[in-house]
Formats: structure tokens, sequence, C-alpha cells
């Protein structure tokens, strides 16, 4: 039984290899294909046609992090969600009065993040948006 | 497994992997077509009969382009990202039924391989999509690119969150992640002609899901990452030749993935009329289910040629402040109506 449900997954393996072959050859032939004429101009990063300043690699806004974070709690609570939608029919108002608490305790975070100001993307300090 | 059997699978898998790029390199020239259209204006028309033979003659021009790399770009993570990007949005494919099971040999023909967990699967494999985009655009070290990749990362998150919570919905209804039991759960119709697709009973679901979709495959009005008005090209400013084809290649090949999931999902799969001999009922479903992906994705370049593009402090507000709550609502109503339903 094990056996049988591992073995649904060797033809995405399979998948698996026939697409890194596919993308392995296209990086090789336009490197092999294509010509090269490399020159300083070329090479610098473009910067819309003037000298590149510093570094692309500086201190982004900390919303990014934010985001990310948030998104990875929340997700999690979705994740929850599935296994629940897929039993749903033996569970029937019991499921439902348990996914309301669950769900309500998901609102009430939502909300506070929302109020926190967490979600917006405008620059408090300044009106600017970022 | 015998050899035969893997053999055979192996050459099924290739056959549908030829098929989703001939597929893709069409979308795009489709995509030609009709914002050209849309436009009054022709779109592709000089190589081969209305420009039917243009997506070859671009493979060869992309592939014979000069390959450039850009003297301070992290090499291996820069060659890494479109590859990544292409494996990702190719190996979606993996888990979507074309039609019906057609065996032959054992091995079913238009599936390659039937996962319990489909819908997880898909979700999972595509928003992975995000690290081509975050490692591209930050290993280009170009401010656009860094700036693009960055956006691509933090909107692409926010949406996969309401795109997996408006699926909620309709596992509520079918009650499998499998996605062949959802679209047989499907099948039939009520007094003859009002078909039991899910977009009847879901369809706030299906306006999340597609709205999201279209915001995670950073497509129009939502394609904030590539926004060439202010960020040259976001995220493959720095690339070139076929690295940007392979991007290119990514981002039509996950829109199809969206057209397959709606159709899967929302719309029936490969139901429809089946009627007269034997072979024509076995290739009648796959018409139904290609027709339907069609039509998705003209909506798609509908929407692209007809609406303006957000604001990005908008995209994010939109994305948690609407449909998150919105997709929310729709599973707790569901729910309450399944439940009443089934007492």
């Amino acid at each position: 039984m094990q056996n049988a449900y591992f073995q649904n997954y060797i033809p995405v393996i399979l998948m698996l290899l026939v697409v890194v072959a596919l993308a392995g050859a296209m990086l090789a032939l336009s490197w092999i294909l294509g010509e090269r004429k490399p020159s300083r101009a070329k090479l610098s990063a473009y910067e819309c046609g003037i000298q590149p300043t510093g570094d692309a690699r500086q201190r982004f806004s900390v919303k990014f992090y934010l985001v990310a974070m948030i998104f990875i709690l929340f997700d999690v609570e979705v994740i929850f969600l599935f296994p629940w939608a897929v039993i749903y029919r033996e569970l029937k108002w019991f499921g439902f009065v348990e996914m309301l608490l669950f769900i309500l305790l998901v609102g009430a975070g939502f909300a506070y993040v929302w109020k926190k100001g967490a979600l917006d993307w405008t620059n408090a300090d300044t009106g600017d948006s970022t | 497994m015998t050899t035969t059997v893997l053999l055979f699978t192996l050459l099924k898998v290739i056959v549908i992997v030829f098929v989703v790029l001939t597929a893709v390199a069409y979308a795009v020239w489709f995509e030609r077509k009709v914002v050209a259209r849309l436009q009054s204006r022709w779109g592709p028309t000089r190589v081969g009969p209305h420009g039917l033979l243009q997506p070859l003659a671009d493979a060869i021009k992309l592939l014979t382009k000069e390959d450039i790399t850009p003297a301070n770009v992290f090499r291996l993570v820069y060659f890494l990202a479109p590859a990544l990007s292409v494996i990702t949005a190719l190996l979606a494919f993996a888990a979507i039924p074309f039609g019906p099971v057609t065996l032959v040999g054992g091995v079913d023909l238009f599936q390659i391989a039937n996962l319990d967990i489909g819908v997880l699967y898909i979700l999972s494999i595509s928003s992975m999509g995000v690290y081509g985009i975050a490692l591209a655009g930050w290993s280009s070290n170009s401010k656009y690119a860094l700036l693009g990749g960055l956006r691509s990362s933090a909107q692409m998150i926010s949406y996969a969150l309401a795109a997996g919570l408006s699926l909620v919905g309709v596992l509520l209804l079918s009650g499998s992640l499998n996605l062949r039991d959802i679209v047989n759960a499907q099948a039939g119709a009520t007094w003859g002609f009002i078909p039991h697709w899910n977009i009847f009973p879901q369809l706030l679901g299906f306006f999340c899901f597609l709205t999201a979709a279209i915001a995670q495959t950073n497509r129009l009005p939502f394609d904030l990452p590539e926004a060439e008005s202010e960020l040259v090209a976001g995220y493959h400013t720095e690339y070139s030749s076929m690295k940007f084809a392979m991007f290119f290649m990514a981002e039509y090949a996950n829109m199809l993935t969206v057209s397959c999931m709606v159709t899967l999902l929302f719309l029936g799969g490969w139901h429809g009329p089946v009627f007269g001999p034997a072979l024509l009922q076995t290739m009648l479903p796959l018409l139904w289910f290609s027709l339907k992906v069609l039509a998705l994705l003209f909506l798609y370049i509908w929407i692209r040629g007809t609406l303006p593009r957000f604001r990005y402090d908008q995209l994010m507000a939109f994305g948690w402040k609407f449909l998150f709550p919105l997709a929310l609502v729709n599973v707790l109503l569901t729910s309450l109506i399944v439940a009443y339903r089934a007492d």
C-alpha cells in the first residue's frame, strides 16, 4: 500500500528530470550559439544610460520583511483549513462550530494587524507612499 | 513499475512537455494578435500565414542573440534563476488532467501523475516560482532588478494567500484534493442544461481565485514587478538572449497553469456534450478542456488590453484588505450552506 502510494510520484520525478535537462539545454545552447562582443559599457548594470552609482544591494524598506512574516502566519492558518474542508461533510455542524471559533481567532488577529497599520504601504511620517 | 511502463511514462512526459511548450509559444502569438486587434493594429503578419511561424522565428532569434552576463552579477544565482522559473512553471503541469482516464498499456494518456493532493501540489510548485524572480532580482546587482524582484516577492506571497483561501470553498463542495475527483464531482446538469460547475455555487470564490491568480502571475493590471514606466523591465532588466526568454516562457506557462486550474476547479474541466463515434467521444473532452482554457487565456489578454496598472500601495491594499477578507467570508458562507444541506 505504502509502495503503491509513492509510485504515483515516479512520473513527477521523471518530469523533473526532463524539465531540468530542458532548462540546462536552453542555457547551454544560448551560451554556445550566441556571439560575444563584450565591452565595459555593455557589461555594466543598466541605469538609464548613465554611469551606475554604487552597489545595488543596499538597504530596502522593512515593509517587505513585515509582509513576509504576516504571510507566513496567515498561510499556516489557511493551510490548516484544507484538511478540514476535505472531511467537512462528515463533521457537519460540529466541524462548522469548531472552525467558526478558529476563523474568529484568525479574524481577530487579522483585525489587529490591520489596526496596527502593518498592511498600509503609506509612510506614516511623511505621508509618502513607498 | 516495469521497465516498459517506465519507458512509456517517460515518453508521455516528453510529449506533454513538448505540447505545453508549443502551447506557451502560441499563447505569446495569441496575445500579440489579440492585443494588436484591441489597439487597432495587425500584430505579427510577416512570418507565415497570419504570422503563425512567428514563435519559431522568435525562438531562433533569441537563441542566437548575444548572451550578456553583466560584470557585477552573482554568477551562479544569475544562471540558476531563469532555470528555476522555467522548471517550476513546467513542473506544475504534472498533476493537471487534460481529459478523462484513457489507459493505454497501463498508462493514463491525459495526465502525468494522478496525485491525491493535486491541488496542494500545484499551489506549492507554482508558489516556488517566486524564488526564480526574487533570486533574479537580487543576483543582477541592478537597482531596477532588485526593486522589481522585491515587489514581486511581496506581491506573489500576498496573493498566494488569497488564492489558497478562495479554493477552500471548492474543497468544501467536492470533499477532495484530487483534481480528477473535483472534476468528476461537477459532472451532469440541472434540468438538463445548467451544468453542475463549481462556478455557480462558488461565484465569490471564482472571482477571488481568478483575481489572485492574475496577480500571482504578475499580469496586468497587477504587473508592478515589471512596470516598464518606472522599473525599466523589473527583475529581468539585466537578462538577455535565452535567459530572458526563459522568464518569458515561465510567465506564459504560469498563465496556462492558472487557466487549467480555473477550468478544472470552477468550469467543470473536460465535461461537455459528448456524442458521435468512439474516436470522437475520446477526443471531445480534450476539445472542451482546450476551449475553456483558451477562453480564459482570452480573458487574461482582454483584461491586459483594457485595464490600467495599479499603484503599488493600492495593489497591496487590494490583496490584503479586500480579497483576503472576501475569501474568508466565502469560506464561512459555503461551510454554512454545506452543513445546512448535509442535515
